[in-house]
């Protein structure tokens, strides 16, 4: 009786492993199956999805003219103090004094990628873009001014 | 460990030797003292700390829009249900509702973020137990979440999805394809999981019988979730305090009966199942209409204090917000699963071999950052 049982643990035991060594070995076989992403060397082809958060940009005209009133809305919503605004009194054609940014600047180091700030955002001068490779050797490189030199704000946007 | 390196040695013989690693850029940062006689644990001591951000009292400085996202890093496998839990418990300070179709949208992202955590899981537990091919089989159908996640949410892991008054933007266009062809792809391959796990004569050897939790000691250690349904208590918040809708869905709360280790594996399985399901009946209802309720700029909620409780792939998550009428929260607390699931550790392992110790560990499904915070 005892060797009967014996056996018997030992024929099911056997059976229960090599019904999981069937699967591997048949993914092994069929090495078409496997969906490995060959990341660095797909970068050519690689698109990552639409709305992915890769880090904050403010998108320019072709008259280098960005939708940014210095209203500071991003820099209160943000959580970790990413944003900061620099703003300046600029004089218009008409003798009256406006408020302009001078510096938008981005600590893309603190940033976590909530969207908060371009949520907040009420003239949608701010947006996300989808480059991820944000490694570099220095910490300072990542202090990011995102508004170009000699830009300014685009008519009609209040 | 004495200076020299040699384990400390207690009057009665017992060796304590301390497992874990420490470094907080490691994940899992758990550091476990372990007294032994032999191979035979006689106490477990779990030192917590390692990895405390602080994202409690962080919160009382932020708005009620802000402090959600650090709570992605909380329990970071069901990001999106700790997301929930907060935005919930905003939504009962403004005595507001979110829409139908927010709230449809929320249980379809929960319940893949419940699904894609379970296949975590799954495959770190085979990872645990010595079996390295189940964390691949669990990180192909994980991946093809995480990519509906990117494309819906714009983030894999921490989405920030959730806002007070809904969801922050409305589904992808492919949304309901893509799920679809997932949840298809997930229930053929749930028969490979169990080719290659579950009826394993090795698994069931070091699952089975190990770890016991009676059920007065899953309630009276506060343990939730999986860990608590594997001893047979029912205590499914979705079943018990519904929220979101989840009244309307139709789901069966799974118990376990053993309340050993294969008993929670079982369960978690079953689980993965359910999830399943629910998407099914809602992923082709998904009502038209506004996907997020009309906020105020600023949110103020009003004097007084409120909870709310969620049940994340874990367990009960509960938020407690202490609201003095300003614009951030005057105190905030989270009762964590993992932490209660945490402490029946030691009732668990006491009297187990050390080899077991992983048994249990792998079962409980422990997130350090949860416990910690």
């Amino acid at each position: 009786m005892f060797l009967k049982d014996y056996i018997g643990t030992v024929y099911k035991s056997s059976k229960s492993l090599l019904k999981g060594m069937k699967l591997t070995g048949y993914y092994f076989s069929h090495p078409k199956k496997i969906l490995t992403e060959e990341y660095p060397d797909n970068r050519a082809t690689l698109k990552m999805a639409d709305r992915f958060r890769g880090e904050v940009v403010m998108p320019h005209d072709e008259n280098n003219e960005h939708r940014c009133t210095g209203c500071q809305a991003c820099e209160i919503a943000c959580p970790n103090g990413t944003i900061k605004i620099i703003t300046k009194q600029e004089l218009q054609p008409d003798g009256k004094k406006k408020k302009a940014i001078d510096t938008f600047v981005y600590h893309l180091e603190l940033c976590t990628m909530c969207n908060l700030c371009v949520v907040a955002c009420p003239s949608d001068a701010i947006a996300m873009a989808q480059t991820f490779e944000h490694s570099v050797y220095d910490k300072k490189q990542l202090k990011k001014t995102l508004n170009k030199p000699g830009s300014k704000i685009m008519e009609g946007v209040e | 460990m004495s200076l020299l390196g040699a384990p400390e040695v207690t009057e009665d013989g017992e060796f304590i030797i301390n497992i874990g690693p420490q470094h907080p850029s490691t994940h899992g940062v758990l550091h476990l003292k372990v007294w032994l006689d032999g191979e035979m644990i006689k106490k477990v001591q779990p030192h917590l700390g390692y990895i405390h951000r602080s994202i409690e009292k962080m919160s009382e400085s932020l708005s009620y829009r802000n402090f959600i996202f650090a709570t992605s890093r909380m329990d970071y496998l069901s990001a999106h249900i700790n997301n929930e839990a907060c935005a919930l418990t905003v939504e009962k300070g403004l005595q507001i509702e979110a829409p139908p179709r927010a709230q449809v949208i929320r249980i379809i992202m929960a319940e893949l973020t419940r699904l894609s955590s379970h296949q975590l899981w799954w495959g770190c537990t085979g990872l645990d137990l010595g079996a390295v091919s189940p964390f691949f089989f669990a990180f192909r159908e994980r991946e093809a979440i995480m990519e509906i996640m990117e494309e819906t949410c714009g983030a894999r892991l921490t989405q920030n999805y959730m806002v007070p008054g809904g969801v922050m933007y409305d589904i992808h266009p492919n949304f309901q394809n893509r799920v679809k062809t997932v949840l298809k792809q997930i229930k053929e391959n749930f028969k490979e999981y169990d080719q290659l796990l579950t009826g394993n004569v090795i698994f069931e050897g070091r699952t089975k019988g190990v770890g016991y939790l009676s059920p007065e000691d899953a309630i009276s250690y506060g343990c939730t979730g999986p860990t608590a349904r594997g001893s047979g208590v029912s205590c499914d918040i979705r079943k018990w305090f519904p929220y979101d809708g989840y009244e309307k869905v139709q789901f069966e709360e799974i118990l376990g009966t053993g309340g050993d280790c294969y008993s929670r594996y079982m369960v978690r399985m079953a689980e993965m199942k359910q999830s399943v399901y629910i998407i099914e009946q809602l992923i082709d209802n998904i009502p038209e209409g506004d996907f997020q309720a009309k906020t105020k700029n600023v949110i103020k909620l009003p004097k007084g204090e409120f909870y709310q409780r969620v049940e994340t792939a874990r367990g009960e998550l509960g938020v407690y917000i202490v609201s003095d009428g300003a614009a951030s929260p005057y105190r905030i607390k989270y009762r964590s699963p993992n932490f209660s699931n945490l402490s029946a550790l030691e009732h668990m392992a006491t009297g187990a071999k050390i080899g077991d110790l992983v048994a249990i560990m792998a079962t409980i499904d422990l997130v350090i950052p949860d416990v910690d915070r």
